[in-house]
């Protein structure tokens, strides 16, 4: 898909480098990790907050009602998982055996669609899948981020650190050079955002629409003028992976609103 | 001794890229929209005249994106069967469209507030003009400065 | 399929000024943008918005392009009699979609 992308400031940071970082380390320490909802404006941030406005409940509830329709195939999400799943999206992606891969909540919904209810997997972005996943996600909404990196999910992460900071682009940017060195600086209207994914899927304004994280990680690498990867890609999971390792702690705000 | 001058200092190089947001984020044709938010103003209401006041606009100074900028519009009226608010049409001087909508209300609304949420296709100053029972027009307008955001991904 | 969210007190007193939120999911695709080939995206919009209350209009909304997606519409009804209030969206093809609570009156 070709796209056309404007990214002229960051072009200029790109020529001519702001003044010596005093933060130059590669990492977040635990003490400075903050939301991407704190580089909100105060009527933004009021939209996430007011669970009646906030548009990303339109995708929660349809999620709700699919959760509990059954498909022609198989039982309903609900006749498994009748208590919920609180807490749990606050733990994705996380390692599974039976495929020996690393998943996000996207890709668990589909393996449980195969294997509980003989369906066929929902598409990236489709009305359905956002829906669920919000609805998933939606429940674990205050709980702190904490996912395993340990064992065979530690190489995966290490993908995905590897990516995070490897330049890339026309613009010859990595991620870690804008929301990790960088957070807090003005990029033209937009104040940098230290990058994480606790409010995914979420609702962002200049997509009018809900969307997923891998939406969010094409966006930014099409704002380098870079290739993106198509969704699902295991490489975007290492990438949630490592980001959510970045995050440790923080809340997830899923139906977050974003610019 | 002769000492040669740098082609491109880091602050020219800096100044290049403020020059470039500036001129990005700078209003090119208010003017010509003017002339159809007039217009359609005469659509809506003919060449009567209209008073400023009874009519208070809420809107973020500041917006971050343009595709969803909370608007409040509040009339003062007693919203009684003698006297009420008919319709308010909210209008924009530089979207492609000006008239972004029109509401209507009755005395049975008791209150006459409208509050949703429209798109700015950059800062400018929307105006909202009410039409009470007895015919008179009434205005009120707010500006909003609507920034560009960091990568736009068309 | 139409996602509807409705926000009406369960009850007020007579004469109490009472106000409601009607949000609905529509993409107001303004007819304006262009897809990634270039091509217009058509204008896909809901034009008009009403509010009944026991089967009287008591507020209306014409929409054009510059209402945001989702529209999010929060305005005030006059409390005098316990009924039914009525939200319908209609679109520019005239499929409507309609949801409605009910306000009861002390």
């Amino acid at each position: 898909m070709n796209r056309i992308v404007g990214c002229v400031s960051l072009a200029t940071i790109a020529a001519c480098s702001a003044p010596p970082q005093e933060r130059a380390h590669d990492r977040l320490s635990p003490d400075e990790i903050v939301s991407g909802s704190v580089f909100l404006t105060a009527e933004t941030r009021a939209l996430q907050a007011d669970d009646f406005a906030n548009p990303g409940f339109l995708w929660v509830d349809r999620g709700e009602a699919l959760f509990s329709e059954a498909p022609q195939t198989g039982p309903a999400c609900v006749s498994c998982h009748a208590d919920g799943l609180a807490g749990v999206a606050a733990t994705y992606p996380a390692y599974d055996s039976d495929t020996d891969t690393v998943l996000n909540i996207e890709g668990r919904i589909n393996q449980c669609r195969a294997k509980h209810q003989g369906a066929s997997s929902l598409d990236y972005e489709s009305d359905e899948l956002l829906s669920l996943t919000a609805y998933i996600a939606n429940q674990s909404r205050g709980a702190p981020v904490s996912v395993d990196t340990s064992g065979s999910a530690r190489a995966v992460y290490e993908e995905g650190a590897r990516y995070f900071r490897t330049r890339r682009g026309q613009f010859n940017l990595s991620c870690q050079q804008c929301h990790t060195e960088n957070w807090g600086k003005r990029l033209r209207g937009d104040t940098l955002s230290q990058g994480h994914g606790n409010g995914f899927p979420a609702y962002r304004l200049e997509w009018q629409s809900m969307g997923s994280l891998h939406r969010r990680l094409r966006d930014c690498d099409m704002g380098v003028r870079a290739e993106p990867l198509p969704y699902g890609d295991p490489l975007y999971i290492a990438v949630e992976l490592y980001l959510a390792a970045r995050a440790d702690g923080l809340e997830v705000e899923s139906p977050a609103v974003r610019r | 001794m002769h000492k040669t001058p740098p082609i491109l200092s880091r602050r020219d190089l800096l100044s290049v890229g403020v020059g470039a947001v500036i001129v990005s984020a700078s209003p090119l044709r208010s003017f010509a929209a003017q002339a159809d938010l007039d217009r359609a103003q005469k659509e809506l209401f003919g060449d009567r005249p209209v008073t400023e006041g009874r009519v208070a606009l809420t809107l973020p100074p500041i917006a971050e994106n343009g595709y969803s900028v909370p608007l409040s519009v509040d009339i003062e009226s007693p919203m009684t069967d003698q006297d009420y608010v008919k319709r308010v049409a909210i209008l924009s001087p530089r979207n492609p469209l000006p008239l972004i909508a029109q509401f209507q209300f009755t005395p049975q609304s008791g209150r006459a507030r409208v509050d949703a949420r429209i798109r700015m296709s950059g800062t400018q100053s929307i105006q909202a003009i009410a039409e009470m029972n007895d015919g008179s027009l009434w205005s009120g307008s707010r500006e909003t400065v609507v920034t560009l955001a960091a990568c736009v991904v068309l | 399929m139409a996602s509807i969210r409705l926000a009406v007190p369960e009850t007020a007193r007579v004469d109490e000024i009472v106000e409601v939120k009607a949000l609905i999911r529509h993409p107001m695709e303004s007819g304006h943008r262009r897809g990634s080939r270039g091509e217009v995206i058509p204008r896909d919009i809901i034009t008009r918005f009403e509010c009944r209350y026991a089967g009287a209009l008591v507020f209306a909304g014409d929409f054009h392009p510059g209402i945001a997606a989702n529209p999010l519409i929060t305005f005030h009804v006059r409390a005098t009699r316990s009924g039914d209030l009525e939200f319908t969206w209609t679109d520019q093809h005239g499929e409507s979609w309609s949801e409605s609570a009910t306000l009861t009156v002390t």
